[in-house]
């Protein structure tokens, strides 16, 4: 007897098409992965599950939850079955709470709308003990709680009446992987310990294939394949699958570099914060964002940064591309200090938001060319350099005369780099460079970005929380903890014999499909 | 909190220096000197010189600002050049009528919009959504004085429900006294509330699309009970920025509405006094105005604090 | 294209033609007086009636567009040329004593009761259309600089700024390159607003006999004309009453369609 039955859902919202014959079944105490890169429609479905669709939506099909026919069901039913027979926690769990009211209020307003039987208050504080907020009161506001704290605040509302199943709708995609680890096994013991069914929604197939027991591939609204996980991961059958399998697990061919002498010398920076003041005759306290940090980079070198959210490597990168003072230490380039005008034309950055990082009032050639402001005169073979530009990235000369939002996320990504490149830097910095996009555009991004190795000699600094992706792109990393690099050395090596414990948690909790190198 | 209400007080006080400086300067530089105003053209240079001494205008500024805002600290807003009486009397008369008419319209101006704001923004889209909206796009552009005539000629003139203008007094008793001020108080209040009225829609518009809401509807709570439990008090931070400004317009906005209905009010006393001449009136009204405005904000930045607790914390 | 963009362009636009028509034709001299025609009510001859003095409603009208949209229009332009740029500068030195001196200046000429001030510069200064746009214009200065702050500071943390700046540019340079077009669309539409509300103040201003002195004629001294005479002419006060209404209604509803048509988010303050 199945838990949840969605068969032959279709959903178009206000005329455009979403869902095509989506099916999946769901057991009590199963979890069930949908995953699927953007676009795929798998947050509608566990939406559609919840009846909780935009009013322009209109759904056929159906969705038998617990023998409730979801579809059929008025408005007024509907709201008696959510939060009761089912919860669901969302992806951003900065947002997902109501920040004027206090969290023990909001857990226990569920139980007050279903569980007349219960006591709220003391029924809110065995759920927050159980999410593993022991230490925290119920006084307490989203406001003054971390990112995962949070995100068990809203676990708990969702499983405060003892929901038969829970939606979780990318419940990790914007928390640091340590926070991450610590979510999922908590999601996992709740679906054993309660007999909870667990539907997953999730980009990344690496973080359910632990746990999920069944896993249903989605590509452009429809079911594409479905299975048992350790079945379809290891033997996918369709070509989308195997294509996303292989995307996620992708190992770029970086050609080898032998180049010794040293490009960028980082010696001993210190950058301070002023924070706000807190009483008037005590001076200011400062938070020290990076904290006496030092390293090299040498020529055609290809170096990683990683570190959780706050660890200082944003400060660190503005600090390098000469945008933020810097308390004391240096930063120099070819034995030039960054802050140096000369030198700021032999450095250029690809930021993370594709969407973000364009004017969206200017065509491509004025915005790729926009660094030969850096130059002394624009050089006399603008329009030329620009369509070479545009060649070396895959993309054609033809596109100078576009805008931005023509493109798609990743060719926007190549915009970034050919606007980098544009005037030959010697060093490049690429900070999140592709954590914002979808597993095979990342791929794509990955292989050019190899391939412009080969071509150009390129020297960089990779900064990602994705231990992955800085594994395969990168031939030294260096690991960012609290202001300071806690560890340094050879990618392959730190990877397989971690020294400092926090790399080792790092790489430990960091998801991993079975048969990754 | 009490370190977010010292912050806030300490720069409504500087606020309040500065507003004074500013004042003060303005009416200096103003052309026509009070003296020769009072006496008239023809009079004589020693008896000009004479009453300049008497009000004091011959002392040097910074010593007539220091004793100016020094009197103001005591409850002592000078004397009237022109009346010859204490003006903090003329302006507590006055105030008795200009007060009670801002908090009568600002009552009204709320009790009208956030029904309708609420109610358009829980049909959004629907037709008394955009009946709501259009009923406040004209109400926006209705400007009061001229809506004030066409209240007199209807509900005065023609039903003679009310009279046409000037103030029954407190000592006719409450009833009539509002009363008197109840066309003033409508006329003031209508296009307030078409503002108000539509702040309150728009920003439960913006909290509906709120992350936190889609949390709310997923406990269970109805499309209404999420609104009134998780929106209304969010929704409040900017229509309390409304709420406040439209109190300190209404108390000067009073102005124009009380030449059209005849009021005794500090409106009718700041242009009485800048056709006089009579300074230390208009800089006294001002600048209670002026205060007025100031402490409300404060009020409301204090009204913020306690419906946000991120704001408590920030500062 | 949608209904409310239509409907307001077209009674903005009837209004400006109105006043652009008046400088070669009226049907009649607004300033004529012909006492015998004396408070007519609107009829075929007069349009819209005659005054005390046997004017032409109609012709006193027209001209008078001229005035409310001279005197908002520079008063708008007074805002945008000076707060916009204080708007930019407080941005791009976000947090920094610019930013604070011009914030903290603003609020200060919000804590001025406009009304009050207006009245007491033309007061002090002499009644006058110069006076009241000067009066009506420095009160646009500080919602402009809000609002232009208010658009531009999330620009400033936008990654295609960051890349301007790794390319060399300084902040001004970045300010009118990238962020100006960026939030062009805002001001567009806060002007719209600006502009109706300060019709709505020249009219007040001259009612209370401080706007434009006669024999131009503005809408605002129509009505305090017919103020006395409200009972036995009411089409004296309906006439210029309507002329302004429609014309603030006009403007808003150009705004509000102008803001959907270029962007629905568009962050604007309406007070």
């Amino acid at each position: 007897m199945s838990l949840l039955t969605i068969s032959d859902l279709s959903l178009s919202i206000a005329g455009t098409p979403i869902l095509l014959d989506v099916s999946l079944t769901l057991a009590p105490g199963e979890v069930v992965a949908v995953t699927g890169e953007s676009g795929s429609g798998k947050s509608m479905t566990a939406l559609a599950v919840m009846q909780l669709l935009p009013a322009s939506a209109v759904a056929t099909g159906q969705i038998i939850l617990d023998s409730n026919d979801m579809l059929a069901l008025d408005e007024r039913a509907l709201c008696t079955l959510r939060g009761d027979l089912v919860g669901m926690v969302f992806q951003e769990p900065m947002t997902a709470l109501n920040p004027v009211q206090t969290i023990g209020k909001q857990v226990a307003e569920t139980v007050r709308l279903h569980r007349p039987d219960l006591d709220p208050t003391q029924r809110a504080r065995d759920v927050l003990d159980r999410v593993g907020l022991q230490a925290i009161p119920l006084s307490r506001y989203p406001h003054e709680l971390s990112g995962g704290q949070r995100q068990r605040v809203v676990i708990a509302i969702a499983i405060a009446c003892g929901p038969k199943l829970l939606i979780a709708d990318e419940p990790t995609t914007a928390l640091d992987v340590t926070t991450q680890a610590q979510i999922l096994d908590l999601l996992k013991q709740l679906a054993t310990e309660d007999g909870m069914g667990l539907l997953m929604i999730t980009h990344d197939l690496a973080v359910v294939a632990e746990m999920a027991d069944r896993i249903t591939v989605m590509r452009h609204g429809a079911v594409v394949e479905a299975g048992d996980t350790p079945a379809l991961l290891a033997n996918p059958q369709h070509p989308y699958t195997q294509a996303l399998l292989a995307a996620s697990n992708h190992q770029v061919d970086l050609p080898r570099s032998d180049e010794q002498a040293p490009l960028l010398r980082v010696q001993n920076v210190v950058r301070d914060y002023t924070l706000p003041r807190t009483r008037v005759f005590v001076p200011a306290g400062t938070h020290r964002a990076v904290d006496d940090v030092s390293f090299d980079i040498k020529r055609g070198e290809r170096v990683g940064l990683v570190g959780e959210s706050g660890c200082g490597k944003s400060t660190l990168t503005r600090a390098i591309l000469g945008l933020e003072p810097v308390q004391s230490g240096t930063i120099t380039l070819d034995g030039t200090p960054v802050t140096d005008p000369a030198v700021r034309r032999k450095m250029q950055v690809v930021f993370q938001d594709p969407y973000g990082s364009f004017n969206p009032r200017h065509r491509v050639a004025r915005l790729i060319s926009e660094p030969f402001h850096l130059l002394d005169a624009p050089p006399p073979d603008r329009d030329a350099r620009i369509a070479s530009a545009l060649t070396d990235v895959g993309l054609s000369p033809e596109d100078a005369h576009k805008y931005p939002h023509q493109f798609s996320g990743g060719q926007r990504q190549r915009l970034a780099i050919a606007r980098a490149l544009i005037i030959r830097p010697e060093l490049v910095i690429f900070d999140e460079a592709v954590s914002a996009l979808d597993v095979s555009v990342r791929a794509q991004i990955l292989d050019l970005i190899a391939d412009l190795c080969r071509q150009y000699d390129l020297t960089y600094l990779f900064i990602s929380h994705d231990l992955s992706i800085v594994r395969t792109i990168t031939d030294r990393v260096l690991v960012m903890k609290q202001g300071q690099i806690v560890e340094e050395g050879a990618t392959e090596h730190v990877f397989t014999e971690a020294t400092h414990p926090y790399t080792q948690t790092l790489i430990q909790a960091a998801p991993t499909l079975p048969g990754a190198a | 909190m009490l370190r977010y209400t010292f912050k806030r007080l300490l720069s409504l006080i500087i606020s309040l220096a500065i507003a004074s400086l500013v004042i003060f300067a303005v009416i200096e530089v103003a052309p026509g000197d009070p003296a020769s105003f009072m006496l008239g053209i023809n009079a004589a240079e020693d008896t000009l010189a004479a009453l300049r001494a008497e009000l004091g205008l011959d002392q040097p500024k910074w010593q007539r600002y220091l004793a100016w805002v020094g009197g103001m600290l005591q409850g002592d807003f000078g004397t009237s050049y022109q009346y010859r009486t204490p003006v903090s009397e003329m302006i507590a008369d006055r105030l008795w009528v200009s007060l009670p008419l801002a908090l009568y319209a600002l009552a009204l101006s709320t009790l009208i919009a956030f029904p309708a704001g609420i109610y358009a923004a829980s049909r959004r889209g629907k037709a008394g959504d955009v009946s709501v909206m259009g009923a406040t796009q004209v109400g926006v552009a209705i400007p009061n004085f001229w809506f004030a005539m066409m209240l007199v000629l209807i509900f005065a003139i023609n039903l003679r429900w009310f009279s046409a203008g000037g103030f029954a007094g407190w000592d006719k008793g409450f009833v009539a006294a509002m009363k008197s001020l109840t066309l003033p108080a409508i006329a003031l209040a209508l296009p307030q509330a078409a503002i108000l009225a539509r702040v309150m829609r728009s920003s439960l518009l913006d909290v509906l699309d709120e992350d936190f809401m889609r949390t709310a509807r997923a406990k269970g709570l109805s499309r209404g009970a999420a609104l009134r439990r998780h929106g209304l008090r969010n929704a409040m931070i900017p229509v309390l920025t409304i709420l406040g400004l439209q109190l300190s317009f209404l108390l000067a906005g009073g102005i124009i509405i009380e030449q059209v209905f005849y009021l005794p009010g500090l409106g009718r006393l700041i242009f009485q006094s800048i056709s006089a001449r009579d300074l230390i009136v208009v800089e006294s009204v001002t600048m209670l105005l002026v205060f007025a405005v100031i402490t409300v904000n404060f009020l409301v930045d204090l009204a913020y604090a306690a419906v946000d607790p991120r704001l408590r914390a920030r500062a | 294209m949608n209904r409310t963009l239509i409907l307001g362009g077209g009674l903005s636009a009837l209004m400006v033609i109105a006043a652009l028509l008046s400088f070669v034709w009226t049907p009649f001299d607004h300033s004529a007086m012909n006492i015998p025609e004396k408070l007519q009510t609107p009829n075929g001859t007069h349009w819209f009636g005659t005054d005390h003095f046997g004017r032409d409603l109609f012709s006193m009208i027209m001209v008078g567009a001229r005035t409310s949209i001279a005197v908002a229009c520079v008063a708008v332009g007074i805002g945008i040329g000076l707060g916009v740029p204080l708007g930019l500068w407080a941005a791009a030195r976000q947090g920094g004593w610019v930013d604070e001196v011009i914030m903290r200046g603003n609020d200060l000429i919000f804590a001025f009761p406009s009304l009050v001030i207006a009245i007491l510069i033309t007061a002090i200064f002499g009644a006058g259309a110069i006076n009241a746009i000067i009066a009506i214009g420095i009160f646009n200065i500080p919602v402009f600089a809000r609002v232009t702050r208010g658009g531009a500071l999330p620009l400033w943390a936008r990654e295609f700024i960051l890349a301007a700046r790794v390319a060399g540019k300084g902040p001004a340079r970045i300010s009118v390159e990238h962020i100006l077009p960026n939030i062009a669309n805002l001001l567009i539409v806060q002007a719209t607003i600006q502009f109706s509300l300060g019709i709505l103040a020249e009219a007040a201003l001259s009612y209370v006999g401080l706007g434009a002195q006669p024999p131009t004629p503005s809408w605002g001294r129509m009505l305090a004309d017919a103020q006395t005479l409200v009972s036995i002419a009411p089409h004296m006060a309906l006439v210029p009453g309507f002329a302004i209404i429609l014309t603030v209604l006009g403007l808003n509803l150009l705004g509000d369609g102008l803001r959907d048509a270029l962007d629905p988010k568009l962050r604007v303050a309406r007070v």
